[in-house]
This record gives structure tokens, sequence and C-alpha cells, in this order.
């Protein structure tokens, strides 16, 4: 192996019982990589990025984050080495203001979290981060809007310039277009699309255009196991993904 | 309205807190026959206080808050009436760390589990101070109560007066400091942390921030702050009754919190205020329909008016502003 | 050492008959917490209640004492039907802290009326006479009456499982708490399956309250200080589940009951210890299944 991996797992495996949702997963995610992982309904996706950022812990298997094994880590502390993620379902601060919720995350990266005495409108480094991440997306005008209050694409942008707050090496991305209606989505795009180089990024995804947009290699998991690996078009060319994708084919 | 702190909130007391003050103060003027009901009403803003950061902010439901209260009350007047000691500040210094001990202890393990198992292990721990302060009789005075509880002149120079007019003035300080802590904490990243843990538990644990050791702090703060609040009774009464403790008092409180408003500091003040006041004129006059009306409002705020009386407050002053 | 002996039986006894009260009590708040996630910090003042209908009925009007129990479930069964449909199904999707205001400030609503209406003291129990006095069970004497409610809820505890086990309303129910979205998307009308539940959960717990009124007495403030009982019933004997609770129950009868005769000084201090540690041991309850 020439450069260590950004993300890593292997053998990773979780069965419930007699019922098997993920099956000796080897998975590598290279570093700066714009990387996507199909697969159909079922197929144990979310399962992987659970046991990826500790919330589930799994049956067997190792993952391994810039080559250190945090496979027995709590989510926590696999945050604090770098490793973030979106939620499928917008999992925001809803009653606080856009600007509170990236602040959070910055906060807690810097290590201010836990001041008790100081006011937090002193910290002047974590709001003006704050502000510039909202800026890099867009959002700079809705920084004092609750997050309840914008429409649902502006949200999802929120989920991701929270995770983005945590400055993560790798990002993991749980359908980040989910739900939004597609003019909003072209926002997200070009979001995705500018996000920085030395970031990797995993996108968990049902949609091709979007899959083909930005990733540079694709894994396809079926039923909780690999069942191939390559580039967007050599995978949308191969007999086995079709199949396996009948009638689950996105416009 | 903003709901506590924020990293955009200005920090700095407005105008109008500074009313709840000059009321107070007014009031030890105007209103020298009231002055013990004002103890009282000042004691129980601290309890409501202490309450509302755990359940306000940290989202951190409690059937068992007086067990801290009720502590203190007992520490308070075991030190006076057993042990002699009466000066009132070391009382309630051991109050508060009585009910900081208690409040790590148990917040320790109560907070690493949820949902109705995290509901029942409050009610429990309350039960079981209820229950140790009823057999202990030697110590607690058990159902006749601990009396011969003496309070020493504060700082060697204020004796508590036949009046009241000391332990108003005692209260209402003790109570500034109390709001002064209670502020701070809220406006400051902590609190916003907090208050983050309250909207949206999930994602706080992922963002990496240790949700279950910031909410054992706030605990034990609010216990402490409750122990202090249960001495302050016990200086101002001169006595101490199992009715500190139990479901009873826990309920009350909420009653009072709820009445006010969850989340806003002020609803802490306006809650207790109201409902005291109320229940000295009510139920002097029909007791049970005063018990029954407080449980018909209850049913009534929580499927009518979620935020209290405060809350009623900004839906009048947003319709105005139209 | 025979001494010993007998008031261990003794204590075995009474402390089945508190348990088996406690369980015919709580079993319906652990189905209904289960089954919708409610939680009913109230349902004591069930209880309550068929213990003062059993109590008026025998003394004001002198009903005979099975009809007076079957008053005491069907009155309270009733009377439950109708605060769900008015008042509980507003609060379903509220989340727990309006759940558990709502219901304390019906308890305190409950208290207040009952001390309006009955007074403080507690209320007289008038047995009949075919069950007061003793009866001679394997050559020890023991109250008829307390042989009666063993044998009594031990039938109903049957005729309840049964009914879970083998009847359609058992089925819904037991796939409704095993997993709610799936239980509505096969085409179970879940708002009547609970309302149905919440009647019987409720009776029960009247018909409870009453059997045991001569155990657990009939006094204002019931809610209040047997609250913290049929919570540990539920809460370590895991919620939704029928066996646990009833394991749960026993274990709380038989250890209220010898730690007041064996300890008095501690009091109830062991069983609120007991459960702390216990839950933290099992957050679910013994039987649970969600922690």
């Amino acid at each position: 192996m020439s450069m260590t991996a950004a993300l890593e797992t292997r053998g990773l495996s979780k069965s419930f019982g007699a019922l098997t949702v993920a099956a000796n997963i080897d998975f590598v995610l290279e570093t700066g990589a714009r990387h996507a992982l199909i697969g159909p309904n079922g197929a144990g996706k979310t399962t992987f990025v659970n046991m990826l950022t500790g919330r589930l812990p799994p049956s067997k298997g190792q993952v391994l984050l810039g080559g250190e094994d945090i496979t027995r880590l709590r989510q926590a502390a696999r945050v604090k080495r770098g490793l973030g993620r979106t939620f499928q379902i917008n999992t925001l601060f809803g009653g606080m203001t856009v600007l509170d919720n990236i602040a959070l995350g910055v906060a807690e990266r810097l290590g201010v979290a836990a001041r008790m005495w100081r006011p937090a409108n002193a910290h002047d480094d974590v709001r003006a981060e704050a502000l510039a991440l909202l800026a890099t997306i867009g959002l700079e005008d809705d920084a004092g809007r609750r997050v309840v209050d914008l429409p649902y694409g502006k949200q999802r942008l929120v989920e991701i310039a929270l995770a983005l707050g945590l400055r993560p090496k790798v990002l993991l991305l749980d359908e980040p277009a989910a739900g939004v209606p597609s003019l909003e989505s072209e926002r997200i795009l070009e979001v995705l699309a500018r996000l920085p180089g030395e970031i990797a990024i995993l996108i968990i995804e049902h949609d091709m255009d979007l899959v083909v947009r930005l990733a540079q290699r694709v894994t396809v998991l079926v039923q909780g196991e690999v069942l191939c690996e390559g580039t967007p078009e050599q995978i949308v060319g191969d007999r086995r993904v079709q199949q396996a994708f009948l009638g689950e084919r996105h416009g | 309205m903003s709901r506590g702190g924020s990293y955009a909130a200005d920090h700095r007391v407005r105008a109008i807190e500074w009313l709840p003050w000059v009321a107070a103060i007014a009031a030890f003027f105007l209103l020298p026959d009231y002055l013990p009901l004002g103890a009282r009403v000042l004691t129980y803003i601290l309890f409501a206080l202490s309450l509302d950061l755990i359940l306000g902010y940290a989202g951190i439901i409690t059937l068992g808050h007086s067990a801290f209260f009720g502590l203190g009350a007992y520490v308070a007047g075991i030190l006076s009436a057993r042990f002699g000691v009466a000066d009132p500040m070391v009382q309630l210094a051991a109050s508060a760390l009585a009910g900081a001990l208690l409040g790590i202890s148990t917040g320790a393990v109560i907070l690493r589990t949820q949902g109705l198992t995290q509901l029942m292990l409050t009610l429990a721990v309350g039960a079981l101070c209820l229950e140790i302060a009823n057999r202990a009789t030697s110590i607690t005075g058990g159902a006749d109560g601990l009396s011969g509880v003496t309070v020493a002149p504060i700082l060697g120079q204020f004796r508590f007066d036949l009046f009241g007019k000391t332990a108003y003035l005692w209260c209402l300080a003790v109570l500034f400091a109390g709001w002064f802590l209670a502020r701070r904490l809220i406006y400051s990243p902590f609190g916003v942390a907090l208050t983050g843990t309250r909207e949206n538990s999930a994602r706080m644990h992922a963002i990496g921030a240790p949700v279950y050791w910031r909410q054992v702090i706030v605990y034990t703060f609010s216990a402490a702050m409750a122990g202090v609040a249960g001495a302050l009774l016990t200086q101002t009464s001169q006595f101490v009754g199992l009715n500190v403790l139990g479901f009873e008092p826990s309920g009350e409180l909420l009653v009072m919190l709820i009445l006010g408003g969850v989340g806003r500091i002020y609803g802490a003040f306006v809650g207790p205020l109201v409902f005291l006041v109320a229940q000295d004129f009510l139920s002097k006059q029909f007791p049970e329909y005063w018990y029954f009306g407080i449980g018909l409002l209850l049913v009534i705020v929580v499927l009518f008016a979620h935020g209290g009386l405060l809350g009623i407050g900004d839906a009048l002053l947003a319709r105005r502003r139209r | 050492m025979e001494a010993l002996l007998s008031s261990a039986a003794s204590v075995a006894f009474h402390g089945a008959a508190y348990g088996m009260v406690l369980y015919v009590i709580s079993v319906g708040l652990s189905v209904t917490m289960g089954l919708m996630g409610f939680a009913n910090l109230a349902h004591g003042v069930f209880a309550m209640a068929g213990g003062y209908v059993l109590t008026t009925a025998l003394s004001r009007f002198g009903v005979p004492f099975p009809l007076a129990l079957l008053l005491a479930f069907g009155v309270v069964g009733a009377a439950s039907i109708v605060l769900e449909r008015f008042l509980y199904s507003r609060l379903y999707t509220a989340g727990e802290l309006p759940q558990v205001l709502f219901t304390i400030g019906l308890v305190f609503m409950a208290v207040a009326a009952a001390r309006l209406v009955f007074g403080s003291l507690q209320q007289p129990v008038p047995l009949p006479d075919y069950l007061t006095g003793q009866v001679s069970v394997l050559g020890r004497d023991f109250p008829a009456y307390r042989v009666f409610v063993i044998a009594f809820s031990a039938g109903i505890i049957a005729a309840l499982w049964f009914g879970v086990e083998r009847t359609l309303w058992g089925a819904m129910v037991r796939a409704t708490v095993d997993n709610r979205a799936m239980a509505q998307s096969i085409g179970i009308d879940t708002r009547r399956l609970f309302m149905l539940t919440f009647a019987l959960g409720s009776g029960l717990a009247g018909l409870g309250g009453a059997l045991g009124a001569d155990i657990i007495a009939i006094e204002p403030t019931y809610p209040f200080e047997h609250l913290a009982y049929f919570l540990i019933v539920v809460s370590v004997g895991g919620l939704g589940s029928l066996r646990g609770p009833f394991v749960a129950a026993l274990l709380i009868g038989v250890g209220d009951t010898a730690c007041k005769y064996w300890l008095p000084q501690f009091g109830a201090f062991f069983v609120y210890a007991a459960t702390i540690a216990l839950l933290l041991w099992r957050p679910a309850g013994l039987f649970g299944r969600r922690a």
C-alpha cells in the first residue's frame, strides 16, 4: 500500500441473530477521494455508515481512520479524529438559528464549548468562522433565521455546513439531496462540487445523475455485500449492477 | 424572543430585566405585612430556576427535584437543631454541598438512562429520600418534623427579626446571586450547548460533544441550587417538615414552572409568584377547590398554552406589533 | 426456627396478596405504555376510583360484594373511555413532558375531588361475612379475604394472559407493542385498539384498587403515595410485557412486606434502593425489550 487510506474497513460484518445485514465488507476510501456508495433499498448502506461512525457496533471486522483502528471508539471520539457525517433526514437544532447550528460544531472543535463563564457572543472566533462557513455555501443572509423556518433545501445545506464546521478529514454524506426539489438540489450539487479537495468524501446515494457528476469511484452494495467497484461509467454499464437495480432506476 | 443563550445573543442585562428586582425592593417598602410570603416566593423562584436549568435548558425531565430541596432543608435544620451550627452562610454552604453531592452521585447514574427508566429513577430517588427522612426520626424528627432551628445574625450583624424583614432581604440577596450565576451559565458556550442537547441530542453526539458529562455538570449545579433554596426555606420558617420531600412538592414545582414558562429564566420568576400569591389568597378560603384548580390549570396549560404565562405574553405582544 | 418459618410463611402469603393486587392494578399501565408510549402517571387515579366505587357501593348502597367489584371494573373502564377520547388522545404525539404534566394535573384534580367528596380519612371496607374470618390452608390459618384476593387475582390474571395469547385482540396488541408502524401498515386500527386496551387496563386498575382496598387503603392521597410502586412494577418488569410486571409485582409485594415486618425502621428503603440498582443493571426492565 503506497499511501494510508483516509478510511478503510476490513471484513466489516453485522448480524442480528440469524439476519445478516452486512457481510465481510472490505472498503477503501482514498485521501481526497470522491467516492459513492450505491445499492438498492435494504442493501445495508445506512447500516454500513452507522458502523463507520460508531452508532452501531459491528459483529466482526475493523474500521480504520487514517490507518488507526477506531473500531472500539465511540462516536464522539471518531468525530474528534476527523470523521464527519450528515444525516439522510435533517438532524438539526430546529429551534435555534442557522448561525448557532454551525457555531455549535465549530465551538466543539475549538474546544470552547464547555466554557461556563464568558458569554458565548464574546467568542468572536467561533462566530466569525461560522459566518465564513455560511458564506461559502451562500447562506450568510439566513444566519439569524431559525432552522425550522427555512425551506427544506436550505436545511439540507445547513446539514452539510454543520458537518463542515468540524473540519473533517473524512465526510460521509448520507443522501445529501434526498427529498429536495430538483431546483434546490442544483445548489446542493454546486456546494458539494466545491468542497475542499483534501477532504475524502463518501456519498451514499440513490440518484445516479448525482453519482455520475460527483463521483470518481463507485462501490455497489447489494444485500450487505460488495457487488463490484469501479468508475461511474464502468458501474453504469455493468450487467450485474443493472440486474440488481431492476426496477430501482430513478430518473 | 430568544430563549436564552446563542452565539449572537447579547449577554448584557437588558433594562427590562431589572424589573423583578425593582419590584422586589418596592415590595419590601410597600408591602411590609406580606414579607413572609415574599420570602417564600423568592425561595421558590430560586428552586424553580434550578429546575428550569435542567428541564428547560438541558431537557431532562425529573419528578424528584424535591430530593435536593428537601436535603438542603434538612441539612440546614439538622446543623442548627442537632449540632448548634447557626451561622446562615455556613448552613447555605453545607446545603449547597449536600445538594451537589447527591446531585452528582444520582445524576451520574440516572443520566445514563432515558425515557421511562430515567423518569422512574428520578422518582425513586425522591421517594428514597422521603422514606429516609420519615424513618430516621432521631435525626430528622420524622413525621413530626424538625423544630428548634435557630439562625444566627447574618455576618454577625443582621438579626432575623419577627417581621420577616431580614429574611426577605436575605432571600433576595441569595436569589440574586443564584440568578446571576444561572444567567451566566445560560449565556455561555456551555449554555448554548445545553440548549443544543435539548433541541437534538442525537446531533450533539454526532458533533463530538460529551453530552453525558455536560448533563451531569448541570444536574449537579442545579441540585446545589435547589439545596440552597431548601436551606432558605428552613432558615425563614425555622422548621423542616416532611412536606419538603416526595412527589407532591416536585409536582407543585413543575406546575409553577410550567405556569410561568419553561426555558426562559423569567418563567421561573413569574410562575412561583403567581402560584404562591394565588395560593395564599385562595387556598385559605377554599383549600380543596384551590388544589383542584391548579390541577385543572395544568391540564389547560398543557393542552392549550404551552409557553405558560410568558408564552401568552409573547403571543399578545406579537399580535400588537402586527 | 419454627417461629421464623411461621413468620416467613406469613410474609410470603401477605406479600403475595399485595403483589397480586399491585399486578392487577399495574398491568394496564404496562400494556398501554408499551402500546402507545404514553406516560400515564395518573394510573393510580383509576385504582383509587375503583376503590371508592366499591366502598361507596358497599357502605352507602348495600350492594352485594361481587356486584360491587363488577361495578368498580365497569364504571372506571367506562369513565376512562371518556377521558381517553376527549383528553388523552390529544397528546399522543405531544412528547414526554406534556404527557407527564397533563397526567400530574389529572392527579391533582382527582386528589382534590376525592377529598371534597369523601373527606380525608381512609374508607372502611365492609366485607361480606363469607369473606371474613380465617381459613385453614395446609394446617395454618390465614385471613379469608386475603386468600380470596390471591385466588381471584390469579383467575383474573389467567383470563388476561389467555386473552392476550389466544384472542384476535391480544394478537393485535402484541403486534402493535412490537412494532407500531408495521402494525398500522397492515391495517390494524391502532387508535381503536388503544382505546379498548386503555379501557381494559383502566378497568383492571379499578378492579385491582377495589379488590385491594383492604390492603392498600383508599384515601385521597392514594395516587401520590402509591405511584412509585405502580411505576416500579412497570419499569422493573418491562414496558409492554405481561410476565415481567408479574414477577416485579411479586418481588415488590413480598419485598416490601418483608422489609416492613423485619426491618420496620428502614421501611421501603430497600425496595427503592433495589429498584435503583436493578434499573441501572437492566434499564429495559427484567423482561423488557427496548432500553
